[in-house]
């Protein structure tokens, strides 16, 4: 178990460094800082005294430590905009976000997984066919396609719900859907698959031979087996907390990280589009190893012997 | 004799959408004796056990009846047909590693069988749990407990098995291909177990097999099935010294002999005829070396050959010409 835990603390740290790197990599391709933010006309002595303090006329791999270094401090750099800590400002809209993805987290388990489960137990029946259908719908439908379509539904026609804005819960309705119903479709379908896989398995026919009613045998015997694959998909889902609703920000107008990040990547706000980054991935790998985590404790198989194929 | 035998089969079918798997069985097993069911993989032998116990998928159509003492359980409700799976019917089967829930300790997949079956709980069904682990042989029965299916071999799993089996002290335990996907070694010692449960219980057992060899050593009486069929129906050392069905002369033939000269072994020509395209006869005849214009008129039923002996051909094979069938 020590083993198991360590070999997945060790990987998620590997992708965190991998991640920082890249953030550098991308950041030094993109142009010469200091014309960035100094502008293409400033004096040249300007530059290079700015070059100087900042230490881009240092090696490569000094900036590249120091970098490191700042990020450990929790030093994500300014915005270039306004001059303020590009942390803070990113800290100030995660909120908003959450308060969108997490209700609609909760609608995608809620609704996903027991269509899911229903489904499979009714395989070829009419409800299935129904569940499935809907499920198509669901995720092929693009989520601003499905917003726009609410809009106009609940909030142009029937005038029930504000289009957009974020005075009050009645605003985050409208969003919270649109971003539930595509993760429910998913949850639905990998659900479905996973159970229906799991019902052919010979330890489901063993559990009915030893006369373990139809519904416990589900209970007891399929769903723990079929939870293994599915949490791997929610703990997606839980990973794109944070950078899961920039579209459907954008068309209600949420004030979160998404639209944090559409603005500061129009403004070549780079401090803030690596800061986004960087906490966008952070959650993912944290995502990542708590699932992995949960296999552990789901799947005997895997606490016994780590495999580094499960990811 | 007693006069209700323990599970009677009367005109068993079954088919999976449309295309028949069993077609029209009859069996009889009587108390506390061990019946082999033998013959080629896809003729049937698993689906009648599976069919006869509710456990087929939804989508197969099964008719026919099936008494077991003499009531009535195919198509029974679900709550007669809990009691009598495991309880009074269990059932073995060929792979022990898939056919245990992977996720649970196998000391909980036998208290399960003991819950419902027993009333057992706690610590009382633990100690049951432990004492059937030492009945079927299985080492530190105490700790395997614990233990995960994945952590055992297939010949332990395949212990595991037979101590959920006997958790509800069945009248019959059906066991399909229980050593196939075991070491030889590890077969004797399961089949070993299973004949020395049998004196010690009196349960009823049905081996299904395709292993000759394994049949001959743990059962008394052997059925022959053929595409969904049973075609011969004798005691296990008369099937192997005089077999009536050409296809019965046919699988015995094809088996080494354990003494005696050295021979080539004659493989059946051809293979069992798909359910969509059987024959409008008896559905050997394409491969029996015995076949003449009259066996493709009707199937053949299944009728004494002698006494204790019925088979299902209207041109058995002579008990004298065995030898010379065997060696030509």
């Amino acid at each position: 178990m020590l083993r198991f835990l360590g070999i997945r603390l060790a990987r998620a740290l590997l992708t965190m460094v991998l991640v920082v790197t890249f953030a550098f990599v991308v950041l030094r391709l993109s142009g010469d800082p200091a014309l960035l933010i100094m502008s293409a006309d400033a004096p040249p002595e300007a530059v290079a005294a700015f070059r100087e303090s900042w230490g881009l006329n240092d090696p490569i791999w000094q900036q590249y430590l120091r970098y490191f270094a700042a990020i450990f401090r929790g030093d994500l750099g300014q915005s270039m905009r306004d001059g303020r800590p590009a942390i803070e400002l990113v800290a100030e809209r995660v909120p908003a976000t959450l308060a969108l993805t997490i209700p609609a987290l909760l609608i995608k388990i809620g609704l996903g997984v027991p269509a899911g489960v229903y489904a499979a137990l009714h395989r070829n029946s009419f409800a299935d066919r129904a569940v499935m259908l809907l499920a198509v719908a669901g995720f092929t439908v693009p989520s601003f396609v499905l917003g726009l379509v609410l809009v106009l539904v609940f909030a142009v026609t029937l005038g029930w719900l504000p289009s957009g804005g974020q005075e009050s819960w009645r605003h985050a309705v409208l969003p919270v859907i649109t971003l539930g119903i595509g993760g429910a479709a998913v949850l639905a379908r990998f659900t479905r698959s996973a159970m229906l896989e799991v019902l052919g398995q010979p330890y489901m026919r063993t559990a009915l031979a030893k006369g373990v009613p139809w519904h416990v045998a589900v209970r007891r015997h399929a769903l723990p087996n079929a939870a293994i694959p599915t949490v791997t998909i929610i703990g997606f889902m839980v990973g794109s907390l944070l950078a899961g609703a920039v579209v459907v920000e954008s068309v209600f107008s949420w004030p979160g990280v998404g639209r944090l990040l559409v603005v500061a990547v129009a403004n070549r706000d780079l401090a803030v589009v690596q800061c986004i980054l960087l906490l966008v991935a952070a959650t993912m790998v944290t995502a990542n190893l708590v699932v992995d985590l949960l296999y552990g404790a789901l799947d005997p198989r895997l606490r016994a012997a780590p495999r580094g194929a499960t990811a | 004799m007693t006069t209700t035998p323990l599970v009677e089969i009367r005109g068993l079918t079954a088919s999976f959408d449309g295309i028949p798997a069993l077609r029209g069985v009859d069996l009889l097993v009587g108390r506390g004796e061990a019946v082999a069911l033998v013959g080629e993989s896809g003729c049937g032998k698993s689906v009648t056990w599976l069919a006869a116990l509710g456990l087929l998928p939804g989508k197969a159509a099964v008719t026919g009846s099936v008494r077991l003492d003499g009531a009535e359980i195919l198509h029974a409700a679900p709550a007669v047909l809990d009691r009598v799976r495991g309880g009074r019917v269990a059932m073995i089967f060929q792979d022990p590693a898939s056919s245990l829930n992977p996720v649970h300790r196998i000391g909980r997949q036998i208290t399960e069988a003991l819950r419902l079956h027993r009333g057992m709980d706690g610590a009382v069904a633990k100690e049951e749990a432990r004492r059937l682990l030492d009945r079927v042989g299985m080492p530190d029965a105490r700790r395997r407990l614990d233990a995960y299916p994945h952590e055992l071999s297939g010949g332990q799993n395949q212990r595991v098995m037979i101590a959920m089996a006997l958790a509800g002290g069945p009248e019959l335990l059906v066991a399909d291909e229980p050593t196939t996907a075991l070491d030889v070694t590890i077969q004797a010692q399961i089949l070993e177990l299973l004949a020395e449960i049998r004196r010690d219980t009196g349960m009823a057992l049905v081996l299904i097999s395709h292993d000759l060899g394994v049949v001959a050593e743990t059962c008394d009486r052997v059925l022959v099935m053929y595409a969904g069929r049973i075609v011969e129906e004798t005691a296990s050392a008369e099937l192997f010294s005089a077999p009536a069905h050409p296809y019965a002369a046919g699988l015995l033939a094809a088996l080494p002999p354990m003494d005696g000269p050295r021979r080539p072994l004659a493989a059946i020509p051809g293979g069992v005829p798909e359910p969509w395209a059987m024959p409008p006869g008896c559905p050997y005849a394409p491969r029996c070396p015995r076949h003449v214009a009259a066996c493709d008129r009707a199937v053949p039923p299944l009728i004494p050959v002698a006494p204790a002996h019925r088979a299902a051909c209207i041109r058995p094979v002579e008990p004298e010409r065995t030898p010379e069938l065997a060696l030509a």
